[in-house]
């Protein structure tokens, strides 16, 4: 495996390296904010010990994973293609930005705008995974793939997720491990408990979630999720008149 | 009962060259003609017709043409027929109109009132026909990159190596036969074949075309050294090989017919190849909202073009295009600050596959007023060499690309002309994915009626032609390479401006010497 001492590196000296190593494991430390660390790279297995910057893993290739331990910034997986990021801690913003392919699981927290425009498209579907909250707007956009939000530390009277969630919503699933509506539901959004049918596609990432971070599998299959779907696949045709 | 609106254009069939052949109501999409039995008659249906001229063309006798109703209301020059009929469709469906293609107002045009010089006497004028006359150009930044040391971010950049050597490593670059390029049109928004067309017509001519916001099909990755790819809000069929595939990628912040909106393709157009090079669900509709949903600054940008950079391994200049609204060139000196290599302004003529009428007939600025300021500003601050401006919306003729090189482009886009080479009728009804010239629909029966063969070898003999063109005003000029053309306003004059419009071109009056 190829280290990388990232101390004072700036993100396009690593950027550089980063596509040398291609193929190969990497270990990067006392990585302190580089932005868009592995941008576009189809194949390298990461491990970071430290906080990288905004848009880790950004078109991220279907070959490629990478660990975080400890924090990442914003925009993580931007656009990312396929393969793993797993972040041993929380996310800013955006996490997830129009995904397209692949997983994320983030252990604790997420930002705002968290998996906007996921896409999908046959049987390539994006996953991302929350272990605690999410911020307003979670899956704005959203036009394929399954966003889950665990709330894990939430009590029975707290909504794991912010106001506005599946604004634009069009496509796709989030699934919320609570009994609460979110806030401010936009009416586009439908909702309803997630069947045990409903769930098939998601007992796959929680199994993932629960073997990244050792959490236990069997309880979180059993719990109640609300699951939010759109109403429409074309939720804006009757606002026009063609002429 | 809805409001009633009479039909815009007539039918007029000549019944005397008619055979009754019914290739018309086989050619129209529309469903306006028909056939009636029982009189042995065609028969048309006016309220559909869009005027797109496919009938007249193919009928084999020449009987039919298509005329602007007379049906008039009371006249008013206040309220002209469009808008009582406009609004009448608003009273009776609710809906913001739509429509497409480019603005068709009558607002003013500068390029019409800009005049070109030639030489005459001295400063001899030069034979293209017997001389060499150069037209390529490079688009990028043509300045040293800024370093990007982890504590010297803001210095700026020094020309020489400390050896006291001359830093002769340049940024990446687009290299163009001539300073024209085909603009962004998605694959969804236009046909398979129309993009087969304008892929295999920028190949042959040694210039781009650019993909739009659908995505690249996988049968057009041949054609990469001639593609501009595009990353748009929506960020659809975006992936490393794409970024990788072109010769530069394009951030798409706006665009002229549609201003401060996004993009929406119908569910109806989101299918098959359309919806998997795109990688939505199909028949849903592919949403592209009107901000990047991570830009609110320059600072913002900045991270999507570097993001871009590291994942093309700072191989591919970055194109950021914006829409020219009111505040173009301080915008264009936050763009040029943010790293990106080349700047594409679209005028609000620009056309569109589905805009909102209201937008896209009032909002924005003419390209030639934007092109105007930008160059100045960009040159009064000293980096207009950092980064190559691109100008579209609506070049419709050499004239029009010679005027615009003078005022500072280093190269034009092209579109609506582009589509009219193949075929295009400027019906501007793409919104309703029934181009009966197989040009803006995903219809397969209609689709095929593009041939691309035959729209390759129409967009080569246009861009030629238009080429020649340059060439010979140059050559009258006495210039022999476009770049001694760029920002020479010295080589235009205005008829008929204020003098805060020619001050604004920067040009001078037409009589006025230099
Ligand atoms: S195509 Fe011409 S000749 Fe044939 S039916 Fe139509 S109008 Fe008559
Ligand atoms: S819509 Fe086009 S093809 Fe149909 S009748 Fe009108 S002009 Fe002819
Ligand atoms: S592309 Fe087709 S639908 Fe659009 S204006 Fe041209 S002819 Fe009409």
């Amino acid at each position: 495996m190829a280290t990388i001492d990232a101390k004072g590196l700036h993100f396009s000296a690593l950027g550089e390296q980063l596509r040398d190593l291609a193929g190969h494991k990497v270990r990067i430390y006392n990585c302190l904010g580089q932005r868009y660390i592995a941008a576009g790279i189809k194949d390298i297995t990461l491990d970071i010990d430290g906080i990288p910057g905004n848009a880790l893993g950004a078109y991220l290739g279907e070959g490629s994973s990478i660990t975080v331990r400890g924090n990442a910034q914003d925009a993580t997986g931007d656009t990312m293609n396929g393969g793993s990021i797993i972040i041993h801690g929380s996310a800013g913003d955006a996490a997830g930005y129009a995904m397209r392919g692949g997983t994320i699981l983030i252990r604790d927290d997420v930002g705002y705008r968290c998996g906007i425009h996921m896409k999908e498209f046959g049987d390539k579907i994006p996953k991302l995974c929350v272990g605690g909250r999410a911020g307003d707007f979670l899956g704005e956009y959203q036009a394929g793939g399954v966003i889950c939000v665990l709330g894990l530390d939430c009590g029975e009277n707290e909504s794991p997720v912010g106001r506005f969630a599946g604004t634009g919503q069009h496509g796709g699933r989030i699934f919320i491990r609570t009994k609460l509506l979110p806030a401010e539901l936009p009416p586009q959004v439908s909702y309803r408990t997630a069947t045990a049918e409903d769930k098939a596609i998601l007992c796959p990432l929680l199994k993932a979630y629960a073997d990244a971070f050792g959490a236990n599998y069997e309880t979180l299959v059993q719990d109640t999720y609300l699951l939010l779907t759109p109403n429409s696949a074309n939720p804006y045709e009757s606002m026009y008149v063609q002429y | 009962m809805d409001l009633y609106v009479y039909p815009e254009f007539e039918v007029v069939r000549n019944e005397k060259k008619c055979i009754c052949c019914q290739a018309c109501s086989r050619q129209c999409a529309n469903l306006v003609h028909s056939y009636d039995e029982a009189t042995d008659c065609m028969e048309a249906d006016d309220s559909k017709c869009v005027n797109c001229h496919r009938c007249v063309t193919l009928c084999p006798t020449k009987a039919l043409k298509i005329v602007k109703s007379d049906h008039t209301f009371r006249p008013n020059a206040n309220w002209s027929q469009a808008t009582i009929n406009e609004l009448y469709l608003q009273a009776n469906s609710g809906g913001v109109l739509l429509s497409s293609m480019g603005n068709p107002q009558p607002h003013p045009s500068y390029f019409d009132r800009l005049l070109l010089n030639a030489s005459q006497v001295t400063n001899p004028s030069i034979d293209p026909l017997r001389e060499p006359m150069e037209t390529k150009v490079f688009l990028g930044r043509k300045t040293p990159v800024p370093p990007l040391e982890a504590n010297n971010t803001t210095a700026v950049p020094e020309p020489y190596n400390p050896d006291g050597t001359l830093k002769t490593e340049m940024s990446p670059q687009i290299e163009l036969s001539m300073p024209l390029m085909f603009s962004a049109m998605s694959y969804g928004s236009i046909s398979y074949n129309a993009h087969a067309s304008l892929a295999r017509a920028a190949t042959q001519l040694g210039i781009c075309y650019n993909t739009g916001e659908g995505g690249l099909h996988k049968d057009f990755y041949q054609y990469g050294p001639n593609t501009i790819v595009q990353v748009a809000s929506g960020r659809f069929g975006i992936h490393a090989d794409y970024l990788d595939a072109g010769a530069a990628v394009e951030i798409k912040m706006g665009q002229g017919a549609k201003p401060g909106i996004g993009g929406h393709l119908p569910g109806k157009k989101n299918v098959g190849q359309v919806a998997q090079t795109r990688m939505t669900p199909e028949g849903s509709d592919a949403i592209s909202p009107a901000p990047h949903h991570d830009i609110y600054s320059i600072e913002d940008l900045r991270q999507l073009v570097y993001s871009l950079k590291e994942a093309t391994g700072n191989r591919k200049p970055i194109i950021v295009k914006i829409a020219a609204v009111h505040n173009v060139a301080a915008i264009a000196s936050g763009i040029a600050r943010s790293g990106a290599d080349i700047i594409a302004i679209d005028g609000f003529r620009g056309g569109t596959g589905a805009a909102p009428t209201r937008i896209r007939d009032n909002v924005g600025i003419p390209i030639e007023l934007a092109l105007a300021c930008v160059d100045a500003r960009l040159r009064d601050e000293g980096i207009r060499d950092d980064v190559s401006l691109v100008v579209g919306g609506s070049i419709r003729s050499s004239a029009d690309w010679i005027k615009a090189i003078a005022l500072g482009a280093d190269a034009c886009y092209i579109a609506t002309g582009a589509l009219m080479a193949l075929g295009c009728h400027l019906c501007r009804s793409c919104h309703t994915a029934l181009c009966n010239w197989g040009i803006a629909t995903q219809r397969p029966d209609l689709v095929k009626r593009l041939n691309p063969e035959i729209g390759t070898q129409h967009l080569v003999n246009l861009v030629h032609a238009w080429q020649h063109e340059l060439k010979e005003v140059m050559g009258g000029m006495g210039i022999n390479s476009v770049e001694a053309l760029r920002g020479n306003r010295l080589m235009l004059r205005a008829v008929g401006m204020t003098k805060e419009e020619m001050n604004m071109l920067g040009v001078k009056m037409a009589g006025e010497s230099a």
